[in-house]
């Protein structure tokens, strides 16, 4: 039965067709395309393991500022514990100084009032001794107009003076 | 293969004409089968069948009642008396005349053939390489296979890494799933070597058997169902498999590891080794013929039915039409899968003995 023998004709134009299909496809058609299946494969891995490193470098960086920013924290309330301190110490040290301060002023003061107290009084007791010599005068003057009655005052003097004496 | 055609040609005319007109209108009757045909008022189902499966020198596409309808192919032939020929197939005027002295032979063994007559009268076979469907319908498939294969691979020189859409994308999975569901686990470690090879056999296959599959031109024609065709696919597969075979390879073929009256005095296990080196490839040749040829077969006959019953009465052929029209449907999905499975088994067994032919030495711990 001629389905069973090959025939001439077609096994020659197969031989061409397909040897044509193989070399062009096993040059120019599979081998790129499997390739390019290998190249987009190693890739996508490359690319998934880089993704990997840089999810870890970013939590590490993360790690790393949080713990940047905790240390800050605690320096700058170190910081302000340390200002408020000075602050504190050198309020007290101005208020002990005014307080100083003031008591020496307060003592000038005083001292200078005693002075011019001191002062005044003399002024007063002079002012007050030549007040009372003058008067003393006018009222001796107007006693003593007479001549006995200045002899009467001295004789009264004389025994003021003399009464203490004995 | 005309089975659309047929059936499209078959619903009008169960309809309009009587049984008369219908075998007068009969499409798929070519050439002789027709003359026969007409002759005996019978349809010869047999011949029918066997002219679509074998090869032609035109691509019939219908007949509408006198006029055939086809397309006309290279005839390409060496005379020992004329020397080159090269004309038309549309001279032989389908059959019924003769051209330079040839013409296609009506009987015998060499019927639909071209044939000449020699000085004593005797009819003989020129040297035939005419451009025949089967030889056509293999050009376009080659050339649709390649297109396509550059297409994507153009696609993946340009930009291997993006990820392929649409049809490229379609065609890179169907790749990948035979290289790496066939390619890989059959050859074992060379596997990169050989699948450029092991993928061009599978998609040649694969796209003829489809091409076979359509039922008009420029498919339709037994392409992967003639042992021609498979006889080279098995030859390729046979050097590839024993040329590139390694020393342990071929140990195993003339000494192998079998008890020592088994090969000497009468070589009894490496005489059954050398069969199986033809064996393998003589049944990937017949499994794929086969295969593709009972396909058509069945169609065919089934489409058959329904001129076969048209002598039973109207009632009985149009049932009988329905019943061939869903199991041809039927067959016909039946048939996607196997040009599918048989392409994909005939590269995975030229896989796995191009990894048969790879072997390492396993028994040396044995032996130590």
């Amino acid at each position: 039965m001629s389905l069973l023998t090959p025939e001439l004709g077609l096994l020659f134009w197969m031989l061409v067709a397909f040897g044509v299909v193989v070399f062009v496809l096993v040059v120019f058609g599979f081998p790129i395309i499997l390739n390019g299946v290998e190249k987009r494969k190693n890739y996508i891995d490359e690319s998934l393991l880089i993704a990997k490193q840089a999810r870890e470098e970013l939590s590490r960086v993360k790690a790393d500022s949080e713990s940047l920013i905790n240390e800050t924290r605690k320096e700058q309330a170190k910081i302000m514990a340390e200002a408020a301190k000075s602050r504190d110490l050198i309020v007290d040290g101005a208020k002990e100084k005014a307080i100083e301060e003031a008591a020496k002023i307060l003592e000038g003061a005083r001292h200078q009032i005693a002075l011019e107290k001191e002062d005044a009084i003399r002024q007063i007791r002079r002012e007050v001794a030549s007040l009372s010599v003058d008067i003393a005068e006018k009222v001796l003057r107007e006693r003593l107009d007479k001549k006995n009655s200045q002899m009467d005052m001295i004789d009264r003097l004389l025994d003021e003076i003399n009464i203490p004496k004995s | 293969m005309k089975r659309l055609h047929k059936i499209f040609s078959l619903l009008t005319v169960v309809l309009l004409v009587n049984a008369t007109a219908l075998r007068a209108n009969e499409p798929s009757a070519v050439n002789a089968t027709e003359h026969q045909a007409e002759e005996s008022g019978e349809l010869n189902v047999k011949e029918l069948i066997l002219e679509h499966l074998g090869d032609t020198y035109e691509w019939h596409i219908t007949t509408i009642g006198e006029k055939h309808i086809s397309v006309p192919l290279p005839v390409i032939l060496y005379s020992k008396t004329t020397g080159w020929n090269l004309f038309m197939s549309s001279a032989f005027h389908h059959g019924h005349e003769s051209h330079n002295g040839f013409y296609i032979a009506q009987e015998g063994n060499l019927k639909g053939k071209i044939v000449e007559k020699n000085a004593t009268g005797e009819e003989i076979r020129p040297l035939d390489i005419s451009l025949t469907k089967n030889a056509a319908s293999l050009l376009i498939s080659a050339v649709v296979l390649i297109v396509i294969i550059l297409l994507i691979a153009r696609s993946y020189k340009r930009n291997p890494l993006e990820a392929k859409k649409g049809f490229v994308g379609m065609m890179e999975m169907f790749i990948l799933s035979v290289y790496d569901g066939i390619i890989k686990p059959a050859v074992g470690k060379d596997y990169k070597k050989f699948a450029p090879y092991l993928l061009t056999v599978f998609f040649f296959i694969f796209t003829n058997n489809l091409l076979g599959l359509i039922p008009i031109f420029p498919g339709g024609a037994n392409v992967t169902g003639n042992i021609a065709i498979t006889l080279v696919l098995a030859v390729c597969t046979f050097l590839i498999v024993n040329i590139t075979g390694t020393k342990e390879y071929y140990k195993e073929i003339f000494w192998p590891d079998v008890p020592m009256w088994l090969k000497v005095p009468i070589p009894i296990m490496p005489a059954i080794e050398i069969i199986g080196v033809f064996t393998k490839p003589f049944a990937l040749m017949i499994r794929l013929f086969a295969n593709i040829l009972a396909g058509h077969s069945i169609v065919l006959g089934l489409v058959c039915l329904i001129f076969v019953t048209v002598s039973l009465g109207t009632p009985t052929n149009a049932s009988m039409t329905v019943v061939s029209v869903i199991f041809t449907i039927f067959i016909d999905f039946v048939e996607l899968l196997v040009a599918y499975i048989q392409a994909y088994v005939f590269t995975m067994l030229s896989a796995v003995f191009i990894g048969l032919s790879h072997i390492e030495p396993h028994h040396h711990k044995e032996v130590a």
